[in-house]
């Protein structure tokens, strides 16, 4: 079972310990976990402090920037506005689960041949969104791409290359 | 967040037995809105009742020909729905407006209605809010208030109610389905909002454990002569300055039956009926939408950083109305052009 974050407020003197936490079963990318977390943790935190898929990323921390993407049943949420104990029973995937390095998805691949990242902080989920983006099969011209990727801000402005990497995977599906 | 206590239902039953029994609880829908709020702390329930695994997300054709949308369908799910998509246009659109993809796919249709205000204040917890904290004063009035309202504003908050999709149910006149501890109910969607008065920490008329359960939308749903125009800072992914629902009847080119509500102007999705009455019998032409315009901000009040808002509305009024009587007939995608 994965190591706890210490929890420092807990810790402090004269803090009443906060109610107990409790085992909860998760899916990701295939491969079942067993957590044992306190209520409020949100899946964002569950995947990176408790999974260590440190590849899903806190931006803005409330749902306003996407970069925290993932997709559950296959559809695209954000993960920093849901609490892990919401998702037992369904599948769970983040960019871990897209591709490796030595394999690349074919969207990892578009955003390197059309130049589609920066800083590349966003790009994770960037490539999540536009995955749901594909599952969902409503965005095919360069508009509709816009507007169904605009719930994912990049702070480089790397947003014409993000546009031709997601067109070239829709046009070839 | 401040800790909490969590648990699933599995019934509606168990739910508000559930919430009865947790003073201090919340119901968690998508959690778009909840979470959110509990992360700045302008929430902070004791105990979260968990509604995600309930049988609430079914959409559905009723007897009389209307269409009952499950309180826990997504946003993104209803929007999408093969008979929301050709029998009520107007709805399709007002929640392909609003929000990312992401949060419509999280967001539910009861959280949706239960969405607080975007107020900046109500979130500042270093400012007075009378929504956030009863009897403390509105930071709004005499502040910032470009986002505010302009209509049923009152001395405790002029704050608005955010959503787009509650600006189109407005128009389309559902009734709201609710289970709560005294049993189940209905209540028309007019009178599920409420304005602030001088209880603004109310945002509806739910009585104390209510759950929504559905929405029953009638059959009519203007669906050749609609409109639903948002204006906003940016040509996505951002909350309404102002918006405009509008449904027409048509005969040639009077008008029959009419439906006019706006968002981003009120407390409350803002329908006007006797905006309505005034179109009906009318021909569809600029000048009748003109002096409706006109009728419907009458009253409105602006509070300094917004009073743009008075003049938009005006004229968001007029093209809406003559965007549904020219007709639509790109409905599923004309989130696109909502800004042409």
């Amino acid at each position: 079972m994965p190591q706890h974050p210490t929890n420092s407020l807990a810790n402090a003197a004269g803090v009443a310990a906060p109610p107990p936490t409790s085992p909860v079963q998760l899916t990701i990318n295939g491969q079942q976990h067993t957590l044992q977390i306190a209520p409020w943790t949100t899946l964002l935190d569950a995947l990176r402090e408790y999974l260590h898929l440190t590849g899903t990323k806190k931006g803005c921390d409330h749902g306003q920037c996407g970069a925290c993407t993932v997709l559950v049943d296959g559809k695209r949420i954000n993960s920093c506005l849901s609490l892990a104990v919401m998702h037992e029973g369904d599948e769970i995937t983040t960019i871990e689960g897209l591709g490796t390095p030595e394999n690349l998805h074919p969207l990892q691949q578009a955003f390197v041949d059309h130049d589609a990242f920066q800083c590349g902080y966003c790009t994770p989920g960037q490539i999540c969104s536009a995955q749901g983006l594909i599952n969902e099969d409503r965005a095919h011209t360069e508009a509709e791409i816009r507007e169904h990727m605009s719930g994912n801000v990049c702070r480089c402005g790397a947003y014409v290359g993000i546009l031709n990497a997601v067109k070239e995977v829709v046009d070839k599906k | 967040m401040n800790p909490f206590t969590y648990s699933r239902a599995t019934a509606v039953a168990d739910a508000v037995r559930d919430k009865a029994s947790h003073p201090d609880s919340e119901y968690l829908g998508g959690g778009t809105n909840l979470i959110d709020l509990m992360k700045e702390n302008v929430a902070r329930p004791t105990h979260l009742v968990g509604l995600n695994k309930l049988p609430l997300a079914d959409i559905e054709t009723l007897p009389d020909g209307g269409l009952r949308l499950g309180a826990l369908a997504t946003n993104a799910d209803t929007a999408w729905h093969d008979e929301v998509k050709s029998r009520y246009p107007l709805l399709n659109q007002a929640i392909l407006a609003g929000a990312s993809p992401q949060l419509r796919n999280a967001a539910t249709n009861g959280g949706n209605l239960m969405q607080r205000t975007r107020c900046y204040y109500f979130y500042d917890l270093a400012t007075p809010c009378n929504k956030r904290e009863p009897g403390s004063g509105c930071s709004a009035i005499g502040g910032y208030n470009r986002v505010c309202g302009i209509l049923g504003t009152s001395e405790s908050c002029i704050a608005t109610h955010p959503s787009d999709m509650c600006v189109a149910l407005a128009a389309l006149a559902p009734t709201v389905r609710v289970s709560g501890p005294n049993g189940d109910r209905t209540i028309a969607f007019d009178d599920f909002h409420r304005l602030p008065g001088n209880q603004p920490e109310k945002d509806n008329t739910l009585e104390p454990g209510e759950l929504i359960t559905g929405l029953d939308l009638p059959a009519k749903g203007f669906e050749k002569n609609f409109s639903y125009l948002k204006l906003r800072d940016r040509s996505s992914y951002a909350f309404a300055l102002v918006s405009v629902a509008a449904g027409l009847e048509l005969e040639g080119n009077t008008i029959t039956d009419a439906r006019l509500a706006l968002g981003g102007v009120a407390h409350k999705p803002w329908r006007d009926q006797e905006a309505e009455n005034m179109l009906k019998g009318q021909p569809a032409t600029e000048d009748t939408f003109r002096r409706v315009a006109a009728k419907v901000v009458a009253d409105a009040k602006g509070h300094g950083s917004n009073d743009f808002k008075i003049e938009l509305a005006k004229r968001a009024i007029v093209r809406a109305l003559k965007q549904a009587a020219e007709g639509n007939q790109h409905a599923a995608d004309v989130f696109l052009n909502s800004n042409p």
